[in-house]
């Protein structure tokens, strides 16, 4: 029972590092029915200018996330400017491979030299790991900065959504593009804003991430990306507070598959549910679904 | 007139041959380039593959080096596993790889092709790095598959006369397909499938037909690689060798032959050909070029450079263009 309780504590790590990616993802869906495929490359990014901001400029843990959440959103407003804005009305497909194009591009320009380099990294931590013990299950002071960093954004991701004027723009441009401009809401800028907002996120994953399995590499982005993007559709894409219930799962079921399972299994595991509940229910456990009109 | 023509075609294929053949029997051409020369002719097999089913039939399909690897796990097993049986071992090994293929296509795309636009692409990414994790956890079982340590030492079969004339069998079955009436109907499903169905062409059935010919094209093309390079790692299926051929494919053209056999031999001569040529610090940009190029002629271009267009030979000899 306390491997068990363990395990959905470190599940819970790995859940909300991919909740933050998933939001991101969903987000982004939600407005312009884009799967942003660069969004895992983002997170990437964010790891590598945590790891910039803490080991190089030994700026404070919290100032480090600041720096890699602002650098990641302007890299993710960047990349809807110059790629995707200029595809906002053709074929869906066309936006995803574009959206490939930009993740393979990010990944190995980062890998240049004289970016990032290609090379495995070791992570900094930002203070000493110290665990502490209740009863037979352990929790180190990095899962509870995990936790109460993540749920923070969370809460005050949930309070631009719900409560701001823009947040309230955003909710309309995702209702219905065309009436929301009608309104008076410049679509252009709440969609780079979401673009902002969802890669400031995943920014923040990737410093977390970072911390919590201390190895990065510029190709790190792809598997969280799409378990994230996963967990984004196992809630329900374009959903919220599905997108963060799906990540949660996503997270549980790996770790709980490493433990009882085998570790090598986990991705065949986790993308297994992919195809299952795409089958079943492609809207996910919280979405709705849409009409097809001819 | 049209049996006249046709000859043109094949002395000009003949031609091409000869030619090859003659350099490499010169030693013009070393092993190196000789390797290559059948690699880029195995990846046009490929692409041809998945433009059947991306550009001619529009499913968008991400999971095109699941098939690719099947094909050539399956044959290097089967050889691997009766070497007693010499050539007919490759034979039999080819022909049961085309139906594994062929099978695991067909039972994988009846659900997964009720699936639409982004989300099939999706869901035949997910079914790609579910077989990405079987081959590396394949030798759990038959340990002869290496798993993630790879599979060594598979006779070598491939030749290049089997991959030319593999590559110009593969051009005129599509060509044949895409102007057949099968063929317009998978081409009607890709232009709006709604319409298609209402017009009493059953979807399920040409999705299914297009997705399954291309899938066997891909298992062809791995069934070749195996052989070509006797030695098989799961990594080289991954998820991002399926975007190399889609990469291929919208570059070449949706739906266009000739785009996709130009776009695939040029990439891998690209790929491959300047590792030789250029110093290993621009040699890092290649990789960083292509995702650049997929992006601006996306932009541009969203059919590809060559949508759309074909040589005279691949069109039909009269009747209209599609």
């Amino acid at each position: 029972m306390s491997y068990f309780l363990q395990q959905l504590i470190n599940g819970l790590q790995l859940g909300f590092v991919y909740a933050l990616i998933a939001l991101g993802y969903t987000m982004v869906y939600g407005i312009v029915r884009l799967i942003n495929f660069a969004h895992g490359d983002v997170f990437m990014v964010g790891a590598y200018l945590g790891f910039y901001a803490l080991s190089l400029y030994h700026l404070p843990f919290p100032l480090s996330l600041i720096f890699a959440m602002a650098g990641c959103a302007i890299i993710g407003i960047t990349i809807e400017r110059i790629a995707y804005r200029p595809l906002r009305n053709a074929p869906r497909i066309s936006a995803l491979i574009t959206a490939m194009g930009v993740s393979l591009f990010l990944e190995y320009f980062s890998s240049l030299k004289f970016i990032f380099g290609p090379n495995y990294l070791a992570y900094p931590r930002p203070f000493d790991v110290c665990i502490y013990g209740i009863g037979d299950i352990c929790i180190s002071n990095i899962q509870i900065l995990v936790f109460f960093v993540s749920i923070i954004l969370l809460i005050f991701l949930q309070f631009i959504v719900q409560k701001t004027k823009t947040g309230m723009a955003m909710r309309a441009v995702s209702y219905d593009k065309d009436t929301a401009r009608l309104m008076g809401i410049d679509v252009d800028r709440i969609i780079s804003f979401t673009f902002g907002i969802g890669s400031a996120l995943a920014g923040a994953g990737g410093v977390l991430y970072g911390i919590a399995y201390p190895q990065i590499h510029p190709f790190m982005g792809i598997m969280p990306g799409l378990k994230a993007f996963v967990a984004a559709v196992l809630g329900g894409i374009g959903n919220i507070p599905g997108a963060m219930i799906g990540a949660l799962i996503m997270g549980i079921v790996e770790t709980m598959s490493s433990a009882y399972i085998s570790s090598t299994m986990r991705d065949a595991i986790a993308f297994s549910i992919l195809i299952i509940v795409l089958l079943v229910k492609p809207t996910g456990i919280l979405g709705k679904g849409e009409i097809e009109k001819v | 007139m049209p049996k006249i023509r046709n000859l043109h075609l094949w002395l000009v294929i003949l031609a091409i041959y000869v030619v090859i053949a003659i350099l490499i029997s010169l030693r013009i051409l070393n092993p190196y380039w000789q390797q290559i020369i059948q690699f880029a002719f195995i990846i046009t097999i490929s692409a041809l593959g998945l433009n059947l089913i991306y550009g001619y039939t529009g499913q968008f399909s991400l999971g095109h080096a699941a098939f690719y690897g099947l094909g050539a796990y399956t044959s290097a097993l089967f050889t691997k596993c009766f070497p007693q049986l010499g050539i007919f071992s490759f034979v039999l090994g080819f022909l049961c790889a085309i139906m594994v293929v062929g099978l695991v296509a067909f039972l994988i795309g009846l659900p997964i092709l009720r699936l639409k636009s982004d989300y099939l692409g999706i869901a035949t990414l997910g079914f790609g790095i579910i077989v990405k994790v079987v081959f590396d956890n394949a030798d759990a079982v038959i340990p002869v598959m290496g798993g993630s340590r790879g599979m060594l030492g598979i006779p070598k079969f491939t030749v290049f006369p089997l991959t030319f004339f593999l590559m110009v069998g593969a051009i005129i079955v599509i060509r044949n397909f895409v102007y057949s009436n099968p063929g317009r109907a998978c081409i009607s499903i890709r232009e709006d499938d709604i319409a298609a169905e209402s017009v009493g062409i059953d979807t399920t059935k040409y999705k299914t037909l297009g997705f399954v010919i291309g899938c066997i094209f891909a298992g062809v093309a791995g069934v070749l690689y195996a052989h070509l390079y006797s030695f098989l790692h799961p990594a080289n299926f991954d998820f991002l060798k399926s975007i190399d051929v889609l990469l291929i494919v919208v570059l070449g053209g949706l739906g266009s032959i000739s785009g996709t056999i130009i776009a695939a031999i040029g990439w891998t001569f690209l790929l491959e050909g300047l590792r030789v040529i250029l110093p290993p610090q621009i040699l890092d940009w290649r990789l960083v070029i292509y995702p650049l190029l997929l992006i601006i002629v996306m932009i541009i271009k969203p059919k590809g450079l060559g949508g759309g267009m074909e040589f005279k030979f691949l069109r039909p000899q009269n009747g209209t263009h599609t």
